[in-house]
C-alpha cells in the first residue's frame, strides 16, 4: 500500500493501485449492492471509476499548465499584435480542449472495457472443468446450484458454433437469397445466445426465480457445447439415426444439466414446471433446427418436388415417406418387368 | 612580425561576403519536429513501402523482435485483406451469385474477426494496444495469402483428386505457420498461465480463413 500522500506517479498497474489520497478522496465506502452479486466480491468497477477520476484529474492539471506556459511564452515577445493573435489562439485551445474532454468523457462511458473485465477472469483449467461439466447433470434441486458467471467460455463457444455453421452451409450448398452465409450464422447463433437468454430470463423475472442475467447466459452459452459437439459429428458423417441418438442423448443431457440448475433456484411446481417446459423446448428445437435447416439431403429431395419455402419440421415428416415410396415404385417396376417376361 | 601587415587588411566592398542571417520566429518547436510534408510524393511512397516490406519479412521469419509492435501500420493488413478477398471472388456454390457479397464477407470476416481478438485478449488482461493487435493479426495472415495463390495455380490445372490433396496440405501448413507467427507475438503479452485462453480464438479466426480458401471453387 502507498504510504506518500502527495505522489500521484507511483502506481504500476493500469488500475490505479491502492493509493491512500484517491480512497480518501471519494469519501463513500459504501458496497454498491446492486453490483455485488454479479462480480462475487471483486470491486473492479469501483477500480475503474478512481481510475477515470484521476487520469481526468491529470488532465485538467496539463491543461492548466499548458496554458500557463503558452501565456507566459508568447506574451512577452510579440507586442500587441501578440497579444490579440495569443487571445485568439487560446480561445482556440479551449474550445478544443472542452471539446477534447467532452468526446473523451462520453468515450470513457460507453466504450469502457472495464466493466466487462471481471467476467474474463479465468483460468483454462476453469474453462475446461465448465465445460466437461456442462454435460453433467446435478440432481440436488432442493438447493441452489452454483452457476459460474463468465462470459469468455459462452462467447468462444458461441463463435466455435458460427465456424461449425459455415461449414455445414457451405458443404450444403445453402443458399441465401437476402443477405450473406456470414451474416446468417452470426445472427442466428447471437440471436439464439442473447434472445432465448433475455427471454427465459424474463420469464424467471415473472416466476421469482434467484437467477441473473449474467449467469443466464453464462448457463445458456455452455448449454450450447453440446450442440457444437452435435452439429460437428453430424455435418461431416451424414446419418439420420445418429444425429436422432445424439440428439437425444448429447442434447438431452445438457438441456438436463441447465433445466436443473434453473429449477434448483425457483420455488413451486407451476414456475417449476414453465420454466423447465420452455427452457428445454428452445434448446432441444434449437438443435433440431441447425441440423435441418442447412442439411443437404433434405435440400435436394424437396427442390425437387415443391418449393424450398417449406419450415424445418414438416421436412422431418416428409423425408422417410418420400424414401418409402421411391423404395416402392421402384419394387413395382421391377415386379411389372419380370411378369411382363 | 607574421602578423604586423595583417592589421592592414580590410575587406573591400566589391567582395561578396556569403552566409545566411536568419532569426528564428514563430514558436520553436515547430522547426523541432522533421516535417515529412515537403518532401516528394515518391520518398513518402518509398518509406512507406519499405516499413510495410520489412514487417513483412518478420512475419516470415517470426522472431521475437519488437519492429512489429513499435511502428505499427495498417497498410499492410488493408493490402493483404484486399488481395485475398479479391482473389476469394469469382468462386461461387450457385452461379447465380454475383460473388459481390464474398468480398464484403472476406472483409468483414478479417476485421471484426481481429477486433473481437484484440478485445479479449485485452480483457483478459494483456499489454498490447489495440492497434498493435489489428497490425499483428493482420500482417500474420500473410501466409494465408501465399496459400491461396498456390491454391488458385493448382486449380488452374490438373486433376480434381489429387489437387484436393495438395490444396489441404498448404493450406494447412500457411494456417498453423499464421497461427504460430501470431502467437509468437501476441502471446507475449499475456500473463503465462493465460496464454491457451487467448490463442484459442486466433486460431478459430485462422481456421475459419484457411477454410474458406480451401473450399473455394472457381466457377466453370
Amino acid at each position: 500500500m502507498a504510504s506518500s500522500d502527495g505522489n500521484k506517479n507511483t502506481n504500476t498497474e493500469p488500475w490505479g493501485g491502492f493509493e491512500d489520497n484517491i480512497i480518501q478522496g471519494t469519501g463513500s465506502a459504501v458496497i454498491d449492492m446492486e453490483n455485488m452479486d454479479d462480480t462475487s466480491g471483486s470491486s473492479f468497477e469501483d477500480m475503474g471509476e478512481m481510475h477515470q477520476r484521476m487520469k481526468e484529474e491529470e488532465e485538467v492539471a496539463d491543461e492548466a499548465e499548458a496554458t500557463e506556459e503558452e501565456t507566459g511564452e508568447d506574451g512577452e515577445f510579440l507586442g500587441i499584435k501578440g497579444i490579440k493573435g495569443q487571445l485568439g489562439r487560446q480561445v482556440a485551445d479551449e474550445v478544443w480542449q472542452a471539446g477534447k474532454r467532452q468526446a473523451s468523457k462520453a468515450f470513457n462511458l460507453y466504450a469502457n472495457i472495464d466493466i466487462l473485465r471481471p467476467y474474463f477472469d479465468v483460468e483454462p483449467m476453469q474453462v475446461r472443468n465448465r465445460l466437461i461439466e456442462s454435460m453433467i447433470p446435478i440432481r440436488m434441486i432442493n438447493f441452489p446450484q452454483k452457476i459460474a458467471g463468465e462470459l469468455y467460455g459462452p462467447m468462444m463457444l458461441v463463435f466455435t458454433l458460427v465456424a461449425i455453421l459455415l461449414h455445414g452451409m457451405k458443404t450444403s450448398g445453402t443458399v441465401i437469397r437476402e443477405g450473406t452465409l456470414m451474416g446468417t450464422a452470426i445472427g442466428t447463433c447471437f440471436g439464439y445466445w442473447l434472445g432465448v437468454s433475455s427471454f427465459i430470463y424474463f420469464l424467471a423475472y415473472l416466476c421469482n426465480a434467484q437467477i441473473t442475467m449474467l449467469q443466464m447466459l453464462s448457463l445458456l452459452g455452455y448449454g450450447l457445447f453440446g450442440h457444437c459437439v452435435v452439429l460437428f459429428v453430424t455435418y461431416n458423417v451424414h446419418f439420420h439415426s445418429l444425429f436422432y441418438i445424439l440428439w437425444l442423448v448429447v442434447g438431452g443431457l445438457s438441456t438436463l444439466r441447465m433445466v436443473a440448475a434453473v429449477i434448483s433456484r425457483t420455488v413451486g411446481q407451476t414456475p417449476r414446471l414453465i420454466l423447465c417446459g420452455t427452457l428445454a423446448a428452445l434448446h432441444m428445437l434449437f438443435l433440431l433446427y441447425l441440423h435441418f435447416a442447412y442439411h443437404k439431403i433434405v435440400e435436394g429431395i424437396l427442390d425437387t418436388l415443391e418449393g424450398p419455402n417449406m419450415p424445418p419440421i414438416q421436412r422431418v415428416a416428409r423425408d422417410l415417406p418420400v424414401v418409402a415410396t421411391a423404395a416402392m415404385n421402384a419394387n413395382l417396376n421391377s415386379m411389372v418387368v419380370v411378369l411382363c417376361r | 612580425h607574421h602578423f604586423a601587415g595583417l592589421s592592414d587588411v580590410s575587406i573591400s566592398g566589391d567582395i561578396p561576403v556569403e552566409g545566411e542571417i536568419n532569426v528564428p520566429v514563430g514558436t520553436p518547436s515547430q522547426d523541432k519536429e522533421y516535417s515529412t510534408l515537403d518532401e516528394p510524393v515518391k520518398d513518402t511512397i518509398l518509406r512507406d513501402l519499405k516499413a510495410v516490406g520489412k514487417k513483412f519479412v518478420h512475419v516470415m521469419y517470426p522472431k521475437k523482435s519488437s519492429a512489429l509492435l513499435r511502428d505499427w501500420d495498417l497498410w499492410g493488413p488493408l493490402l493483404l485483406c484486399v488481395t485475398l478477398a479479391l482473389m476469394l471472388q469469382g468462386g461461387s456454390v450457385d452461379s447465380k451469385e454475383d460473388g459481390g457479397p464474398q468480398f464484403a464477407e472476406v472483409f468483414v470476416i478479417i476485421w471484426f474477426g481481429s477486433v473481437i481478438i484484440t478485445l479479449n485478449s485485452k480483457l483478459l488482461g494483456g499489454t498490447i494496444s489495440f492497434f498493435q493487435s489489428l497490425c499483428v493479426l493482420g500482417y500474420c495472415i500473410m501466409p494465408l495469402t501465399v496459400a491461396m495463390v498456390v491454391c488458385r495455380l493448382v486449380l488452374l490445372g490438373g486433376s480434381w483428386g489429387f489437387s484436393f490433396i495438395v490444396r489441404l496440405i498448404v493450406v494447412t501448413a500457411s494456417f498453423s505457420w499464421s497461427t504460430f507467427a501470431s502467437t509468437a507475438f501476441l502471446a507475449d503479452c499475456q500473463p503465462p498461465n493465460r496464454k491457451a485462453l487467448v490463442v484459442y480464438p486466433v486460431f478459430l479466426f485462422y481456421f475459419v480463413i484457411g477454410w474458406m480458401i480451401l473450399t473455394f471453387s472457381p466457377s466453370a
